[in-house]
């Protein structure tokens, strides 16, 4: 499989990343050359192979659902690159139209 | 200069008033200044050298714990509380972690003195610490040559004596390979041995921290402080933590397996000579040696690559500009904010997997790619398995070639994934291996040798590697 400028154009879309125009051309070039690379996987048959998904398989691990203490408000805003007294702030999402 | 061996010597030359611990941590703050060119350090504490009369005091009235007055670096992936954590990205660069991992708090609690926080690839993804926004580590065997990666700012760390120890983490060789190609011991655990808790996330499913020194009873020491389960962490596992360090010269004859396809083409000559002698070596103490196969490792690269680029790409997703790290200052509206902040913060590699992982996840080519890699996974998962029926260890080289040039592989994306190859496996298995350095090429450049056991066996792994530590 390989893929067009466009449809990279359509990933980095789902990405949430820009790319300039040069940049483009040469993520599709690498991206063909590390999918034509990995299109090897088709040479197995894996039809009756279940997937697997973490190498040490193990249950679901449950926990008393206790009310425990956890970051300050305050402590959690101090990264914050915006915020009012209370909150993170971010551009205006809703316009009034 | 360091007159101690390893950790217990050091602990008995300062009850015996023969060293000083604060001259031994200003002997390595200095250190780092005169070696600053090599760019190891990301930060630098200087303010550690007030801990030592306490931790000094410690020591000599018997109440310090494992590892009181080991000199730490901590690989800058990993959170210590109110200092930086930049994952050597701008994305990260003015961050201030709240918290700090649980990996770390147990080297506090047990009175090592964490000396800085150590460069490695962006969100440690890279082969040869060359992604970094920081610069590149050069390797201080030859400084013209890459220290591997991702962790190779812990690896030169420990390898120029900037440090007793470090930890790093490693996802798809990440410690072991820069072990090799700097000419330390480095140790990757089992996965779920170490909580992840506190460690930024890259590739879920595969990331593991371990430990960096010059010797085998330090990666054993330092392993068994990290080790154990954590609430925080729900794929830590819950498991005793054995006594690595008694249990290092408890050696058995252990059966050891040599799987054909690490040996084939593409191996460089002097790696694979240099290894065979250390095979030798092993047969003549009486340990038996037989040929294994592990039939899907050609398979490894391609599957990793998926796989951990998947991962990545949804772990990633929470660097948007909104609540912590960069924010852009084209910032119009929400979807531009994301957009710039993400275009901007982030560097060329972590883009370039971002896109790869997004690709394979998308609608249309999810079961093409993702999810026969995960079926591929587990091919290779059962290869070990069946190997592990017949040996106790698998022996391997931990690179096909020795330090490469700086610059050299960095237009190549895909040369730089195929270095990984005798790496990958052991992450894809969940299973653990050691980096033992053995020895030096024609230009004097490092020669790794890579061992790997079952999972939750590094007890095994570490007494074999102890035979080497020793015969040195």
């Amino acid at each position: 499989m390989s893929v067009t400028r466009k449809e990279v154009e359509y990933i980095a879309q789902l990405a949430r990343l820009r790319f300039k125009d040069e940049e483009l051309e040469n993520f599709t070039s690498q991206l063909n050359e590390i999918l034509s690379y990995v299109d090897k996987l088709n040479e197995l048959d894996t039809e009756n192979v279940e997937p697997l998904s973490h190498p040490v398989e193990e249950f679901n691990k449950f926990r008393d659902d206790e009310l425990k203490p956890s970051i300050e408000r305050e402590e959690a805003l101090k990264n914050a690159p915006d915020r009012t007294d209370e909150f993170f702030k971010v551009p205006k999402v809703i316009n009034k139209e | 200069m360091l007159n101690y061996k390893n950790h217990s010597e050091k602990i008995s030359l300062i009850k015996e008033d023969k060293l000083s611990l604060r001259e031994n941590v200003s002997f390595f703050l200095d250190n780092i200044k005169r070696n600053s060119n090599l760019n190891a350090y990301n930060f630098v504490f200087d303010d550690c050298l007030m801990q030592t009369s306490s931790i000094e005091q410690k020591i000599k009235n018997g109440s310090a714990g494992k590892l009181a007055g080991m000199v730490i670096a901590i690989k800058d992936v990993l959170a210590i509380k109110q200092q930086p954590l930049t994952c050597s990205s701008n994305i990260l660069r003015d961050f201030i972690p709240t918290y700090t991992a649980t990996a770390v708090q147990k080297l506090i609690d047990a009175d090592a003195i964490i000396i800085g926080k150590t460069n490695c690839d962006e969100f440690a993804m890279g082969s040869s610490n060359e992604n970094s926004a920081f610069g590149a580590v050069l390797n201080p065997v030859d400084k013209s040559r890459v220290p591997g990666g991702s962790s190779g700012g812990s690896a030169a760390a420990v390898a120029a004596s900037l440090c007793d120890a470090s930890l790093g983490t490693d996802t798809g060789g990440s410690i072991r390979q820069p072990a090799a190609f700097c000419g330390i011991y480095g140790l990757k655990p089992t996965y779920g041995r170490v909580s992840r808790y506190g460690l930024t996330a890259f590739a879920s499913s595969f990331d593991t921290i371990g430990p960096f020194a010059r010797n085998v009873e330090d990666i054993a020491l330092v392993l068994s402080v990290i080790s154990g389960y954590d609430e925080k962490d729900s794929t830590s596992f819950r498991t005793d933590v054995p006594d690595f360090i008694t249990k290092l010269n408890s050696i058995k004859k252990f059966r050891i397996g040599l799987p054909k396809e690490y040996f084939a083409e593409g191996l460089n000559e002097e790696i694979h000579n240099a290894i065979f002698e250390k095979v030798e070596y092993l047969k003549k103490q009486g340990f038996e040696i037989t040929e294994i196969e592990l039939p899907h490792t050609e398979y490894s690269i391609s599957a990793y690559y998926i796989l951990t680029t998947a991962e990545a790409s949804s772990n990633l997703a929470r660097f948007d500009g909104a609540r912590y790290g960069f924010r852009s200052k084209e910032d119009k509206n929400l979807l531009n904010m994301y957009v710039n902040s993400r275009s901007e913060g982030f560097g060329n590699e972590i883009k370039r997997r971002i896109m790869l992982g997004t690709y394979v996840l998308s609608s249309g080519y999810y079961d093409a790619y993702y999810r026969k890699a995960q079926k591929v996974r587990r091919l290779l998962k059962q290869d070990f398995d069946k190997a592990f029926e017949k040996v106790d260890l698998i022996l391997t080289p931990t690179t096909p070639t020795t330090a490469f040039k700086i610059g050299e592989k960095t237009s190549d994306p895909l040369e730089m994934y195929l270095g990984d190859i005798y790496t990958t496996s052991a992450n894809l298995a969940g299973i653990p291996g050691i980096n033992i350095p053995i020895g030096k090429d024609k230009q004097g450049l490092p020669i790794g040798m890579q061992v790997m056991a079952n999972q939750f066996d590094e007890v095994t792994l570490l007494s074999v590697a102890q035979i080497f530590n020793l015969s040195e």
